[in-house]
């Protein structure tokens, strides 16, 4: 093979993948009328804040950036989440599960039943209320076997259903968001990026996260394998995941690897308090990342693909 | 404004793909690439091991990692492209996994369109069939650079030498038959990827192979865009005009945004925008809030120009030295994706770049028959079919031929009713 001429030389991984998340923010802007971009105070999405000021700035973004509450946050990344926005001067929108509860569009089985697949229908209604022909986000086709297969621009039907059999073909870097109305394209920057990528890119661009992506003490318990973390309290004063009968609660130093609804979202031991440790830390690490922290998905082979075909996102 | 500070590692990017069936042993191919480079961690193997062993297998079963969908693997098949991660440490790669059966030769088509690289599985029981020939030729159709002949399951014929010799020979003879040995890069490589022989290890098997395993071919391939010349060609994306700021100094920004498709840019270059034809020079490069002085292939960069031009989405800015002509008619083989046929009577919308033109068809040329290469008169063009075909544009498109230039020669049909993609095209 022919070695590399030293004039053209390849961009680094990074920027490469930096380079094409901003690619596809702009092909956003330019094809769809009336984008959103869902935005949780998590560090993925908050990687695509960043790219999303390279796209744009010294423009706003063309876009607002909204949130599906589940109610059952953290409190730091709420906080977060808010404090971001502001400092970005951009509009947020937050739409939560429980103003759906009161609806009667969620029912939930039980009182602590998982809230985060009914983000999938206040996120539908959401959708309707102000028309948003696509929704950026932060999902990575690394995360997940149901992911692998998924495309940059993701078309979903009118019921906000993914089906994957029936996807548009993508070619080269030509990304085909149209839609008629009521239909919605789903897009993902960072598709191609992995765990690793993440936290390489949060160190080189020094963002910012909430606390508790860094080592810190929590209450826990062993709970089916996974460590759960109990007695959370809540914005509304109530305490998320109480501690059953026969638990023991242990002081644990932990950090998440994902952050979302408290009832799914498990930490791991850790005593990386810095983003040079996580990067350390997750190069070496010997689990994936939804293997460790998302107790949704453990329950069968295809439970990722069964949510997003009920529109997850 | 800050400079760039790359702390880390300057590692660059490689997108190859896989081509063959299952039966080639393609999912272990990978899957074995992932688990020796230690891709695949601990919680993934032991839910791999229980579906293995929930079907009845002894060992664990790499290829299970790669087959996605519920779907498919009631089916046991693959049916549609998937992307797989890997990192080295010096590289970082994404593989492009198609479905090699001759009824997904669109899945291949849309894979190839990414990768810069190509290994072809090859069974060494049963050597060069029709369906390499047909991986072969579209892998050179979509302008795969380098060809990776991979020769599996050696460990089957008990590592001989002859017959990888033969197979090698067979393969030479028709890659110079169809043209794909002069103009690419071709590589021949023995290997057992289910005993991981060849792969990242040599585990001596085969001592009278010196070349090298298929990661060293991998760790060594150019990435794409580095081995030649191209001409400057910018699709402008989107037009940043802050001029509603509380900022003064933005009242007269005017940016366009969009990725350098190919070539170089540096400020005070003289550049025309296209199709209009004005003229102008480079007066700012921004990445982010970086200035850079020059911009390179593959960057997203924002262009501020010397002269206020009135430029929008789906233009093209070129160095005025490297100006192509706008053309009206194009002439391209078409790979068709969509279930519904081709219609002669109906008008399409063709992407090029950022740029749209609606377009009927002008002529079908002929058909290929993707697995003898035969050229066929053909009046019709169906799902997973290739033809050469010429569109007439109802707006001018700023095109490249595509074995210059694939990001400038590539286009895709879409069927307005449905918004679906049904067409890939490349320029000739």
């Amino acid at each position: 093979m022919t070695t590399q001429t030293s004039n053209n030389q390849a961009l680094s991984h990074l920027d490469w993948l930096e380079s094409e998340a901003i690619y596809i923010l702009r092909e956003v802007a330019g094809q769809c009328s009336n984008p959103v971009l869902l935005f949780s105070g998590g560090k993925d999405s908050l990687c695509i804040l960043r790219l999303a000021e390279k796209a744009f700035r010294p423009g706003r973004f063309p876009f607002p950036l909204m949130h599906i509450d589940t109610g059952h946050n953290y409190q730091e990344v709420i906080d977060f989440r808010d404090q971001r926005a502001a400092e970005l001067g951009e509009r947020l929108i937050v739409r939560s599960v429980e103003d759906s509860m009161k609806r009667g569009t969620v029912v939930l089985k039980s009182a602590d039943e998982s809230r985060n697949k009914h983000q999938s229908v206040t996120l539908l209604e959401a959708i309707e209320e102000f028309g948003f022909d696509c929704c950026i986000g932060g999902a990575r086709r690394d995360e997940e076997k149901a992911r692998a297969k998924e495309r940059i621009m993701s078309f979903r039907d009118e019921f906000g259903q993914w089906d994957p059999k029936n996807q548009r073909p993508e070619l080269w870097n030509l990304y085909n968001a149209r839609s008629h109305k009521g239909e919605n394209i789903r897009a993902f920057p960072i598709s191609n990026w992995t765990e690793m990528d993440v936290w390489q890119y949060i160190e080189r661009e020094k963002l910012t996260l909430p606390s508790i992506y860094f080592a810190h003490q929590r209450d826990v318990v062993m709970r089916g394998g996974s460590i759960v973390p109990v007695n959370v309290p809540l914005v509304s004063g109530e305490l998320a995941n109480p501690v059953k009968a026969g638990e023991e609660i242990i002081n644990m130093q932990v950090r998440f690897r994902t952050v979302g609804d408290i009832s799914c979202t498990a930490p791991v031991p850790s005593d990386a308090d810095s983003i040079e440790k996580i990067v350390l830390e997750t190069a070496t690490s010997t689990i994936t990342e939804r293997g460790a922290t998302r107790l949704d998905d453990q329950t069968s082979d295809a439970s990722m693909e069964q949510r997003k075909k009920e529109g997850y996102f | 404004m800050t400079t760039q500070n790359d702390t880390l590692h300057n590692d660059s990017l490689l997108r190859f793909m896989t081509c063959g069936s299952v039966d080639d042993g393609k999912s272990t191919l990978i899957g074995r690439l992932l688990f020796d480079s230690k891709t695949i961690l601990a919680d993934t193997l032991t839910q791999m091991s229980r579906t293995s062993e929930k079907r009845g297998l002894s060992a664990v079963d790499l290829s299970l990692l790669t087959d996605g969908l519920q779907a498919e693997r009631e089916q046991g098949i693959t049916i549609d492209v998937a992307y797989r991660y890997f990192s080295t440490g010096t590289r970082k790669y994404i593989i492009a996994d198609a479905p090699g059966h001759e009824q997904y030769t669109r899945n291949m088509v849309t894979a190839a369109s990414t990768a810069n690289l190509a290994i072809i599985l090859i069974d060494a029981r049963r050597g060069v069939l029709t369906q390499t020939r047909r991986h072969s030729y579209l892998a050179h159709l979509v302008g795969i650079q380098h060809i990776v002949v991979a020769v599996n399951k050696m460990d089957l014929v008990n590592y001989d030498q002859a017959s990888y010799d033969k197979i090698c020979a067979d393969y030479l003879a028709f890659a110079k038959e169809i043209g794909l040995a002069q103009a690419r890069d071709i590589r021949f490589i023995p290997m057992s990827a289910l005993a991981g022989d060849m792969l990242v290890d040599r585990l001596g098997n085969m001592n009278w192979y010196q070349g090298e395993t298929l990661l060293e071919i991998l760790e060594k391939a150019p990435a794409a865009h580095t081995e030649t010349k191209e001409a400057f060609r910018f699709p402008v994306q989107f037009v940043c005009r802050p001029h509603a700021s509380a900022d003064a100094d933005l009242h007269d920004y005017r940016g366009f945004m969009g990725r350098i498709e190919s070539g170089e840019i540096a400020i005070g270059d003289a550049v025309t925008v296209l199709p209009n034809g004005y003229q102008s020079k480079v007066k700012a490069i921004h990445l982010g809030e970086t200035e850079l002085k020059t911009a390179k292939t593959e960057q997203s960069i924002t262009l501020l120009l010397e002269d206020e031009i009135d430029t929008s989405r789906g233009d093209m800015i070129v160095k005025s030295s490297e100006v192509q002509e706008p053309v009206k008619q194009i002439d391209a083989y078409v790979c068709w994706l969509s279930e519904t046929p081709l219609s002669l009577a109906r008008t399409y919308v063709i992407r090029h770049t950022t740029r749209e033109s609606k377009a009927k068809v002008a002529a079908i040329h002929y058909k290929v028959d993707v697995n003898t290469l035969e050229q066929q008169a053909s009046s019709d063009l169906k799902m997973n079919d290739i033809a050469r075909i010429s569109f007439k544009l109802a707006q001018p498109l700023m095109v490249d031929s595509y074995s210059v230039n694939r990001a400038t020669g590539a286009f895709i049909v879409i069927d307005e009713s449905t918004n679906n993609t049904v067409g890939a095209g490349m320029i000739t």
